[in-house]
């Protein structure tokens, strides 16, 4: 389970995370939503320590997280994809994938490259390409993948569907929808996109100025019309 | 048809010399982004350790090793102590420092050892090899020294390509913030990267040194050399900068064979103008170019 306790962040005089407190709960996909300066985005990267936090705490199947330096979360299980696919554009699709695998979660097992093609065939076509030749889609679905490479247990995301064609997001989601289970991994989902997000994930947060305006079933949050149009925008 | 011979032998020795500086930069420049205008005087200090050792009888093989070791050892210092805390702020600050680094281990150096000139030896002869009656342009050292870089370009090229700590390498000057993301100890493969450039730059002192006079300036011509020989592949490109040393080479040997040494330093900077302004990213920089 993976879970934040009144987690608080700053850019300077600006409260950018203001005690936001939510549990990913395992096995679940759970949308972190929101409109743009939400806080999303940085909700995760405090979790990943990239942002300092304030306040709070961050705890990972029990274990508190909060002041753990960057490059040690993914022995701890925790793999966190960047906003604006970031592929390493310089490097081959393998070489991006193995990466990935090097500094895997403690105890797990290695996983093959070609498992990662198996669930993306398109990158297996691809293998020898450098990133920076990929498509939009196609880098997302390697980032997915080299996260998935360190065996995590939670995955973070953050804008997977950002600048992608309706109907990629819906294919991405889908393997990703299938991930969960076939992976035991416990997402939290960050999506502008809130109707697609919504119809993925288990457990829905709506974040506004960097507070937790409403927390629920994704369902609930859904048929929420009055929600829907103040924060969601659909 | 002989003097061609000569002249080009010599140009790949000199090139190959400046391939090794040119990669060292590179090195750095790829992984922090920052021209190290210390490098020539760092892989004089290196060279100077050497000479010590070699003048207390120590082999010249083992001070070899000394002196890359010493090139490790200091690049991995210069990048903890000096560049490190200017990280992330404006590059031009560690440019100065690398430049102010450069002055000050002239200096050191200067005070430790004297400022006169001292012989270095070689390890082989450096006298050119004679075919026959006529001797060709090229020495034992010379072909040495081509060996030298080459196996410190396939070390490197077996290191980057095809190695874990070499991915891990890459990825870390490529894009930090990801690599942490994934696990990567940037700040220690960035420490080695510097560490790395030192040892190759020492490589390259000591081969500039070998069978010549040493003194505290002798790598000064080499910071303009390299930087041109790297600007010239494209700073961003190992390969490039392989390459950029090699042309850089063979250009100076054949201007100074057949026009006159004198005009070498005018047309290196003649060369780094066109390339600055037909090519500014280098020859090979193609990859880095389409960058998205």
């Amino acid at each position: 389970m993976f879970a934040v306790e009144e987690l608080s962040a700053a850019y300077g005089p600006v409260k950018a995370l203001n005690g936001v407190t939510f549990t990913a709960a395992r096995g679940q996909v759970t949308a972190v939503l929101g409109a743009n300066g939400a806080g999303k985005t940085t909700l995760l990267r405090t979790v990943s320590g990239l942002v300092r936090s304030t306040a709070g705490t961050v705890k990972l199947n029990g274990k508190d997280i909060t002041r753990t330096a960057t490059e040690k979360l993914t022995s701890y299980g925790l793999s966190h994809v960047p906003e604006g696919r970031g592929v390493i554009a310089e490097l081959t699709v393998t070489e991006n994938l193995r990466l990935g695998g090097l500094h895997r979660a403690t105890g797990s097992e290695p996983m093959p490259v070609g498992r990662v093609f198996e669930l993306f065939p398109r990158l297996g076509e691809r293998r020898e390409a450098t990133a920076h030749m990929l498509s939009g889609g196609e880098r997302q679905m390697l980032v997915i993948g080299r996260a998935l490479m360190a065996r995590p247990s939670v995955l973070l995301l953050d804008e997977p569907s950002l600048g992608l064609a309706p109907r990629v997001v819906s294919q991405i989601f889908d393997l990703l929808r299938g991930l969960v289970q076939t992976e035991e991994l416990t997402v939290v989902l960050v999506e502008q996109n809130a109707r697609s997000a919504l119809s993925i994930a288990d457990h829905g947060v709506v974040l506004n100025l960097g507070k937790v305006v409403a927390s629920a079933p994704a369902a609930e949050l859904a048929a929420d019309e009055q929600l829907r149009h103040a924060y969601l925008g659909f | 048809m002989q003097q061609f011979l000569d002249t080009t032998l010599g140009g790949l020795v000199l090139g190959a010399v400046y391939a090794a500086f040119a990669l060292a930069l590179c090195l750095i420049w790829r992984s922090t982004r920052i021209v190290n205008f210390a490098q020539a005087a760092m892989a004089m200090v290196t060279t100077y350790i050497a000479l010590s050792l070699i003048n207390a009888d120590v082999p010249y093989w083992v001070a070899f090793v000394a002196a890359l070791a010493a090139g490790f050892g200091l690049g991995a210092l210069i990048e903890r102590v000096i560049i490190r805390p200017v990280e992330g702020k404006a590059e031009l600050n560690a440019v100065i420092l690398t430049l102010g680094l450069f002055m000050v281990l002239h200096g050191l150096t200067a005070i430790t050892f004297g400022v006169q000139h001292r012989g270095f030896p070689a390890p082989v002869s450096t006298n050119a090899i004679e075919v026959g009656d006529t001797s060709i342009g090229i020495t034992p050292f010379g072909i040495l020294s081509i060996v030298v870089v080459a196996v410190v370009m396939a070390g490197l090229v077996v290191l980057f390509r095809f190695t874990d700590l070499g991915l891990r390498m890459r990825a870390s000057a490529f894009n930090g913030e990801v690599s942490r993301l994934l696990g990567v100890r940037v700040g220690r493969m960035l420490t080695l990267g510097w560490a790395l450039a030192a040892a190759v730059g020492a490589v390259a002192g000591m081969l500039i040194a070998g069978g010549d006079l040493v003194n505290p300036s002798f790598m000064d011509p080499f910071v303009i050399y390299g930087f041109i020989a790297a600007v010239l592949g494209g700073l961003d490109s190992p390969l490039g900068s392989v390459i950029g040393g090699l042309i850089l080479g063979l250009s100076l040997s054949y201007v100074t064979g057949y026009v006159g040494e004198h005009l070498a330093p005018l047309v290196a900077l003649g060369i780094l103008m066109v390339v600055l302004l037909v090519r500014p990213s280098g020859l090979f920089a193609a990859a880095a170019a389409r960058r998205v």
